[in-house]
């Protein structure tokens, strides 16, 4: 069966959502001071790798960048068996940081709960923000994005991917409809 | 591609990409080792028992480190306090132990093949820690950790490995692994410690003369003479064994002057190795150690996840 495939959003548009959702960060975090991006794998990471250049590029500070892989903290484990680990690296102390976390699509909220969970065990920040590109609604725990590049309405069955490219720049969001 | 083994009982049984899949989990889990708050909760509510029935400080403290820092739940039990001291037989201890529902059982027993015979006979995972002279696979992958760590790939490496083959689980192993993963592996020790047909194991070539043996090596691996298991005297003396098949800091020149010194412990210094090479900038043997406890959760991770997708 082929799988029906929609662009939604195209680079142009991630470029622009990134640019404004930088902006947003700054604004409520009144500039960049104590800012630190986490991106979660995979994907997140890369977002978050560009609101990191886009924020230099604003602001001329390097913001701290880490990257969060949350398999070990996965609430389905039993009923996934044994997922890829990746690689969590945070370089810096959370401690008092306003922490931006980055993912590239918002659904059921589990991964975020994952994430928060993680960090919680690497310190304690200030404040844990979320910015998602996609949010696609569906969410079974109380938790809702700071930032949002765009509102997809979607159904249960359908599937919303960020492609990248081979040099992990994003190329277009798409929908597929089973 | 992922990973299909409910019971870890030795490399032989892993294929190469089982090899690297263990590895890269085990990269993942060595950051949780260097966090202040080493604990994840991957494993809560699983329980593990350490059956250690042959004596074990590193392996088994390494494995219930491994347990805990996954938030599982570990027992130990040892064969000097169990009732195997009262006559009892493994199956009958394996049969009580599962009673008590464990998810995975690590054993280390004298006996080759213990944890094969325990794996047909239990329910639950098992993960053999070291089996007489047959295999020791932790301690394998701990090995290759730290070589692809040092190293940046395995594939190509000469590796020497020196000493007592015939009694060395750990050199089977490391031969099982080395060669999977395309190493090319030296074997090298006096001709009583020596096995007839070793060289059928693996990509593997048999030294009696350690110079030539360590020549333009990248990674020299001393094994330990084991006093405890030479039931016959297969050496006329230590001294004289120190001085034909012991690393010295006049024959470790011979090997690349990059290579890396490994040891799997404990280490008999003065004998295999001397304390200048134990202690020298070569040295690897505390990061093998640091690496075992990622690898090892590593292990644990993987069989459980194989374990709960078979029960549910």
């Amino acid at each position: 069966m082929v799988k029906a495939e929609t662009a939604i959003l195209d680079k142009a548009g991630i470029t622009r959502a990134i640019t404004r959702i930088a902006h947003e960060i700054l604004e409520h975090n009144k500039g960049s001071e104590k800012l630190a991006l986490i991106g979660i794998r995979t994907g997140g990471d890369l977002l978050a790798g560009l609101l990191q250049t886009r924020l230099n590029e604003i602001e001329g500070v390097e913001v701290p960048l880490g990257t969060i892989d949350i398999t070990m903290y996965r609430d389905d484990l039993a009923a996934r068996g044994n997922l890829p680990i990746g690689k969590t690296e945070i370089p810096f102390a959370l401690d008092g940081k306003q922490v931006v976390l980055v993912d590239d699509v918002l659904y059921t909220g589990r991964t975020i709960r994952s994430a928060m969970d993680a960090l919680m065990d690497f310190g304690r920040p200030n404040t844990i923000q979320l910015a998602v590109l996609i949010d696609r609604g569906h969410r079974e725990l109380p938790i809702r994005a700071d930032y949002v590049g765009r509102n997809v309405p979607t159904a249960r069955e359908e599937d919303v991917e960020v492609v990248f490219s081979e040099t992990q720049a994003p190329v277009e969001v798409r929908l597929i409809k089973p | 591609m992922s990973f299909k083994h409910k019971h870890i009982l030795g490399i032989e049984q892993l294929s190469k990409e089982d090899i690297q899949l263990i590895l890269d989990t085990g990269d993942a889990f060595k950051e949780v080792n260097s966090r202040d708050l080493k604990k994840v909760p991957t494993l809560r509510g699983k329980t593990i028992i350490n059956a250690f029935f042959e004596a074990s400080t590193r392996t088994r403290l390494s494995f219930e480190i491994a347990g805990k820092r996954l938030s599982s739940d570990t027992v130990n039990i040892s064969g000097s306090t169990s009732s195997v001291v009262k006559g009892e037989t493994l199956e009958d201890t394996a049969k009580n132990i599962e009673a008590m529902a464990p998810d995975i059982i690590v054993i280390r027993h004298a006996h080759s093949g213990a944890p094969h015979y325990l794996a047909e006979r239990v329910n639950c995972s098992v993960v053999n820690a070291g089996d007489g002279a047959h295999e020791h696979p932790s301690q394998a992958l701990l090995d290759l950790m730290t070589m692809r760590e040092h190293k940046g790939s395995i594939e190509g490496l000469e590796v020497a490995i020196i000493g007592d083959i015939t009694h060395s689980r750990v050199a089977r192993s490391d031969i099982y692994a080395l060669s999977k993963m395309g190493a090319k592996v030296r074997l090298c020790g006096p001709g009583t410690m020596l096995p007839v047909g070793i060289e059928r194991l693996g990509n593997v070539e048999v030294f009696t003369d350690m110079r030539a043996a360590i020549k333009d090596a990248d990674v020299v691996m001393m094994l330990r003479i084991q006093l405890e298991r030479q039931s016959n005297i297969m050496l006329p003396s230590l001294r004289e064994y120190a001085r034909f098949y012991g690393l010295n800091p006049t024959n470790i020149q011979l090997a690349k002057p990059d290579a890396i010194v490994m040891h799997p412990g404990p280490m008999n210094r003065g004998v295999e190795i001397s304390s200048v090479v134990a202690d020298g900038v070569q040295n690897v043997i505390l990061d093998q150690v640091e690496n075992g406890v990622a690898v090892r959760m590593a292990l644990l991770y993987l069989v459980s996840g194989v374990e709960s997708m078979q029960t549910t």
